[in-house]
């Protein structure tokens, strides 16, 4: 008796995500910032996870939260004024929250890694983008100046920078957009990361340069395995490299469904808004879709459903009781993967 | 860059000599005579006085005079007093301790002003914050006469500390000077550090810096604070002549035989060559601080580029 209790407290030795643990989950996150007008409840209680070499997409406006929750898990969040009173960010099973400081450091940048939106003032104007993708190595690998360089070219070269080792000593500014967004995700997957956080890698972007940039990161995902987080508004970008994706509104996740599902159909009439929205050619001449209203103030969010202000389904219940992520399925109950939807007619908006 | 150096240097030579023409006339301008001057109470002989005037040029239209007078310059001649001194010497004797004093001054007000803004933004809001706030509101408030008279008596009388007057053989009773003569400046920087960097922190690129996994360190000094000097090496540049010029108050106080006393001096017994010369060799000190921070822009930010 004694001797298999022993033996079972002895954790197998794991290795990354082969014991079904995803890559990163996030559970129950709350955020909030507290300022002089009040509490912004920017995230409240978002679920998700990531497995290696999956591409979750998270979708949402501005101020939906989805930066704030990308932030969290970098733990790069101004604290304070922002808070995390509940919730876990759990990387290979740990949990990041509970983790010191310099844990915390050690991981950012070489284990998860981030791309932001405009490269142009995401990069430190003053130096040398060699300089910038070399800090990776020297501080997380401690090479010499000189590696470092070399191991910059290699990644320029890596993101198809023509003329890698000519342009290594050259300046933001002297890169074009696309280029610079290049040198970002070089930046990123400098170190290999199990997962990168991309928010809204494209958005700064004009749409040819924007397809490339995508191929780019989606090619480099398959390379080295990741997982992706791509938080993204624009509904064209996500079809083509998501394959799930949770759509965010006032700081919940209101529908998650796997990438073409979504598409075929919405379990949540925010998501039909988004995807009504969108603007088709077989439509010219006719007024596009816009969902009325503006997104809650997040200091004071409507009771009940977030969303019902601007609703057209929106009944008594919507007004008064916070829907649950409910689990959706087909009309005879069989079962979706992965679909859930935050909203007390589900049921309506995918059937009816 | 080589020719930009050049395109510089041959613009600060109308700067220099409108500078030069300006306070000429002005201080032609001043009313008194400078021969009547060398009396003193007396009436001056007339005789005598006819000379002098003649072999000063007095007597010449001022535009002459001034051509005459940068004739010399050029030479590296700046004439001599009308006691018949050599301006050329009194200047090598008045520049050096005024040089001293003045670097001494910039070193505290740079080195100083810097730590204390950026540790006053890193802390924004709390109690350090605080305390530099309104340190600095008081040093630039309290005039330097009365900032340097507490300063002597408390540092340097009652806690003896640090002399209180100036001693040619003891390099440290320059400190006590360079401490007052640098509070008022040392307080903008201060300022001028902590809006700068509460901005550059709040940029992207610092976020970046943060999200790659640098330590706190390498964020703050390479990433947030070379940007964030831009503005601080402007204003260090162009106090850098303020100092060597601008001293007259704290010179008195400490008894310094410096520039600023020599100015004041000459300006009141009307030694019209020594004035101009050392307003000359002032000019020339604020065109080479100009440049001087001109040229480190390109150096701090490498999208300023000259061609």
């Amino acid at each position: 008796m004694t001797i298999i209790d022993k033996t079972a407290d002895v954790p197998a030795p794991r290795e990354a995500g082969s014991d079904g643990v995803p890559l990163l989950e996030v559970r129950d996150l709350h955020v909030e910032f507290h300022t002089r007008e009040g509490t912004a409840r920017a995230v409240n209680g978002v679920n998700y996870s990531v497995s290696a070499g999956e591409t979750l997409a998270v979708l949402g406006e501005s101020g939906s939260g989805k930066s704030v929750t990308a932030q969290a898990i970098m733990g790069i969040l101004d604290m304070p004024p922002a808070t995390i009173p509940r919730g876990e960010i759990l990387f290979h099973g740990e949990d990041m929250l509970k983790m010191s400081g310099e844990e915390r450091r050690k991981i950012r940048g070489s284990r998860i890694a981030m791309i932001f939106q405009d490269a142009l003032s995401s990069l430190n104007p003053v130096l040398s983008v060699g300089y910038q993708l070399g800090e990776m190595f020297r501080v997380h690998r401690a090479l010499s100046r000189k590696e470092a360089k070399a191991k910059a070219i290699e990644l320029m070269d890596r993101v198809k920078i023509p003329a890698a080792a000519a342009r290594v000593g050259d300046y933001p500014h002297q890169f074009s957009g696309g280029m610079r967004q290049r040198i970002m995700i070089a930046m990123a997957l400098a170190l290999e990361p199990d997962l990168i956080i991309a928010d809204e890698p494209t958005t700064a972007l004009d749409v040819t340069v924007q397809a490339q940039v995508m191929e780019l990161l989606a090619d480099l995902q398959r390379e080295f395995n990741m997982g992706l987080i791509l938080i993204t508004h624009d509904l064209g970008v996500v079809a083509d490299v998501a394959d799930k994706i949770a759509v965010m509104y006032a700081g919940r996740i209101v529908e998650t469904a796997p990438v073409h599902e979504l598409y075929k159909r919405p379990a949540h009439p925010y998501t039909r808004g988004l995807l009504d929205s969108i603007p088709r050619l077989d439509q010219k001449g006719q007024e596009l879709y816009a969902i009325k209203g503006l997104p809650p103030n997040l200091t004071s969010t409507p009771p009940g459903c977030a969303f019902n202000p601007r609703c057209p389904k929106a009944q008594d219940i919507c007004r008064t009781d916070i829907p649950q992520l409910f689990p959706v399925t087909e009309r005879d109950g069989g079962e979706l993967a992965g679909r859930g939807s935050a909203c007390h007619f589900w049921k309506e908006t995918i059937h009816g | 860059m080589g020719r930009y150096l050049i395109r510089r240097l041959v613009q600060a030579i109308p700067v220099l000599l409108g500078a030069t023409f300006l306070i000429f006339c002005l201080v032609f301008a001043l009313p008194g005579d400078p021969i009547q001057m060398l009396a003193g109470e007396k009436r001056a002989d007339p005789n005598i006085a006819a000379i002098l005037r003649e072999q000063y040029h007095l007597n010449d239209p001022l535009y002459q005079q001034y051509l005459h007078y940068m004739g010399g310059v050029l030479t590296g001649d700046f004439g001599e007093t009308y006691t018949g001194r050599a301006v050329a010497d009194i200047m090598s004797e008045r520049f050096p301790v005024t040089v001293q004093l003045a670097l001494i001054a910039f070193a505290v007000e740079a080195v100083i002003g810097v730590a204390a803004g950026v540790s006053a933004a890193l802390g924004r809001g709390k109690f350090l914050d605080n305390i530099v706030l309104i340190s600095t509101l008081l040093l630039v408030s309290v005039p330097v006469f009365v900032l340097g008279s507490i300063a002597q008596l408390t540092l340097g009388v009652q806690w003896d500390l640090l002399p209180i007057s100036y001693d040619e053989n003891d390099p440290m009773s320059l400190l006590l000077p360079g401490i007052v003569l640098a509070a008022a400046s040392m307080a903008y920087i201060t300022r001028l550090t902590r809006t700068s960097m509460m901005e550059t922190l709040r940029a992207d690129y610092v976020r970046t810096a943060i999200a790659k996994g640098l330590s706190r360190r390498r964020v703050i000094v390479r990433h947030a604070l070379r940007n964030a000097l831009i503005p601080i090496v402007t204003f260090l540049g162009a106090d850098l002549g303020a100092l060597m010029g601008g001293a007259i108050i704290t010179e008195r106080l400490f008894n310094i035989p410096g520039v600023g006393g020599q100015l004041a001096q000459s300006v009141y017994l009307r030694e019209q060559p020594v004035v101009i010369g050392i307003v000359t060799c002032l000019i020339l000190i604020y065109i080479a601080a100009n440049l001087i921070v001109d040229l480190l822009y390109a150096v701090l930010d490498p999208r300023i580029r000259y061609a």
